[in-house]
Formats: structure tokens, sequence, C-alpha cells
């Protein structure tokens, strides 16, 4: 991996210092001529992984990350970019793999990849009005029609938040038991009825 | 079969059998009850595994799944059903002809199971009529296998089987002799 080349082709690009890879971040505007010449001259050939990520503490909200390895080199190099205004160029084009993680990306986030071949959602229906893995969506859900109207007016039925029950539940942290997982009142059982 | 549903008597009836049509048209139905399986998930496994030679669905008459909704009287719907995937499994269950009944196998297809997220539907009695539910996360074929009889049992006891009442409408089955 030729990080030297890599920042000085393009000087917006900033070493993040990875700890388990090379690890980037990348501007929108060189995205695909980065992608391209680690694709091309570093042998970055495998885009392994292409995922939205949210930021609440940040300027931009939404960013990707990308995965790059070099199936001759066998390394890894991590990308991040930054999707201002919610927008990052589209990769489908240097590695066709990307074509449905960036589809997901989208559905989950409303991150949206300009010059992608089919920019529609994948996992939730057409016309589903939210971004699930935002963190301002609640797990449960938010009410909406279902997708088939015929369907919903047969059936009554509606794209209902789902019943927590007091959850989600969240460790709490502290020590974690290491033994087997057991009843906490072992004093009884089949043979041994309870006193 | 229940023992009143045949008053049989060789000796002062001869050849003869009385019985009532109910329980003729529930017999045959309830030995040749032909699953659709609705296979969405994990649950689908051992579906297929009661399917196979080790569990022997056929020993109870409902080998013979279909995979077409307009051959198959019972949808087992085995898995987590997303509300992308309900409009699915409504649609399936009404191109199926009449009579027609639903199993809910495991936790997943009877109430959502484990997955309380904005994606799935909490139960798919939520959109189709269930006659049988089966707990399991899946089920073993055993208990597949259970269920099954225990809706054999239920189409056995049906009342008026040559008319039959569903969601307002009334559905009569012919006899042509």
């Amino acid at each position: 991996m030729d990080a030297a080349t890599l920042l000085s082709r393009f000087p917006a690009t900033q070493d993040l210092a990875g700890k388990d890879m090379p690890t980037f971040r990348v501007a929108g505007a060189d995205l695909l001529a980065a992608v391209r010449f680690l694709r091309d001259e570093q042998g970055f050939d495998l885009l392994a992984d292409l995922c939205g990520a949210e930021w609440q503490d940040r300027p931009t909200r939404f960013g990707v990350v990308l995965h790059l390895l070099s199936t001759a080199g066998k390394e890894y190099v991590r990308l991040h970019v930054d999707a201002v205004n919610d927008r990052v160029p589209s990769v489908a084009a240097l590695h066709p793999g990307a074509n449905w993680h960036e589809r997901e990306a989208f559905d989950m986030f409303g991150i949206v990849f300009e010059g992608h071949p089919d920019p529609r959602r994948i996992l939730m229906w057409d016309g589903y009005p939210f971004h699930p893995l935002r963190k301002d969506f609640p797990l449960a859900g938010i009410e909406v029609p279902l997708p088939a109207a015929d369907v919903a007016a047969v059936t009554g039925q509606t794209v209902e938040p789902a019943p927590m029950m007091g959850g989600p539940f969240v460790s709490q942290g502290g020590k974690m038991s290491e033994g087997e997982p057991s009843a906490l009142d072992q004093s009884w059982n089949e043979q041994q009825p309870k006193a | 079969m229940v023992k009143s549903d045949f008053g049989y008597n060789s000796k002062v009836e001869g050849e003869v059998i009385v019985t009532r049509a109910d329980a003729v048209v529930n017999w045959v139905r309830s030995h040749s009850v032909w699953p659709m399986p609705m296979g969405l998930a994990c649950c689908a496994i051992e579906l297929m595994a009661s399917g196979g030679s080790r569990f022997d669905i056929s020993r109870f008459g409902m080998e013979v799944m279909r995979f077409s909704p307009r051959q198959a009287d019972c949808m087992i719907v085995a898995g987590t059903v997303t509300y992308k995937m309900a409009e699915v499994v409504r649609r399936i269950y009404d191109q199926m002809a009449e009579p027609k009944w639903v199993v809910a196998m495991g936790a997943c297809a009877s109430t959502g199971g484990m997955y309380r997220s904005y994606a799935t539907l909490q139960g798919v009695d939520n959109i189709v009529p269930v006659d049988v539910y089966i707990s399991g996360c899946p089920p073993r074929p055993e208990a597949l296998l259970d269920g099954m009889m225990l809706l054999q049992e239920k189409i056995r006891n049906e009342g008026g089987s040559l008319r039959r009442t569903f969601r307002g409408r009334t559905v009569e089955t012919k006899i042509v002799s």
C-alpha cells in the first residue's frame, strides 16, 4: 500500500492512522479517482464492503466507509467519505459489487449515491417514507399504511410500531457472568421438587 | 375417527355404511391435506425435514406439498413475515381454493417472535385467519406433525362442511353423484 502516492495525488486526503489497516478520509470529489487509483495501480481489486454510517456529533451527519482488498497483495485499505448534503459519488461503475451495498445505504440512511445505475430501495418497499437506521428513527417503527392498498383494505392492517414491552434491553455494563446460562435458583429440579 | 361417526354392523347392515355427509367430507379432507409451504425463514428447514424420510409427513396423509396456491388447501407459514412480504402472503392465501386452512409455524409467524422491529409483521394472523399456531423457534418436525394432526382434528370436527361461512360470505360445496 503506497500511502505517500495516494496522499500526494489527492491532497485533500487525510491519513486517519487506522490501527488495523491503512485508513484514509477521502474527499467526495476525489473518491472515484482514488478508488480507480487503488484498483488499477495499487491492486485493490475487490470491494469487500461499503456501508453507511451516521455521526450525530459531526458537521456532516452521514458518511460512507469502504473496505478494499488487494487479492494479490493480501492487504486491506479503508476509506472514509463524508456525505456532504447527504450525497456521495457512486463507485458502482468501478466495482459492480457496490451496486446493492449502495442501495442498502440509501435505503437505511438516505444517502444519495450520485451516478448510481439503479437508485432504488433494496430492503424496504418503494414508497416507504423513512430511512430506518437513522438514529432519530425509533426501533419500534412509525405507523404507515401497508404497501398494498387492496390488502390493507381487506385486512385493516397497517405497518404498526412493534410492541417493545419495555425494551430495547441494553446491557448496563459491569461484570459479565462467565458461567453457563442457568436458572438463578438451582435448589429444585425435576427430581427435587420446589420446597 | 370418532366412533359415533359410523354406525356399522355388518351382520345387520350388510355392505352398507350409514353416516353423516359432514363426517365423510371431513374425513376425506382431513386425510388429504395438501400443504402449500410458505417458507420464509429457518422454520422452512424444519418443514423440509418433516417431508424427509426420517420424520415422514406422509404417514399422516399430507405429503403432497404443492408450490402453487391453486393446488393447495393448507398454507404453512414457516418463518418471519415482513411487512414487505405480507402482501405476498395475503395474495397467495387469496389464490387458494376453499376450503383452506392456515398453520402459523413457529414464533415469528405466530407473533413476530424475537423481531420487535419496524419491518416485521407481529403475527401472520393480522392478515390471514390462522387455524393452528405451533410454538418453537424453530419448532422440531415432531411439533409440526403434532400441529398438523391438530389441524386434522379440527377439520374432522368442523360442522356444516358443505356450507361454510367465511368472513361474511357463504361458500357452498356441491356433491355431484
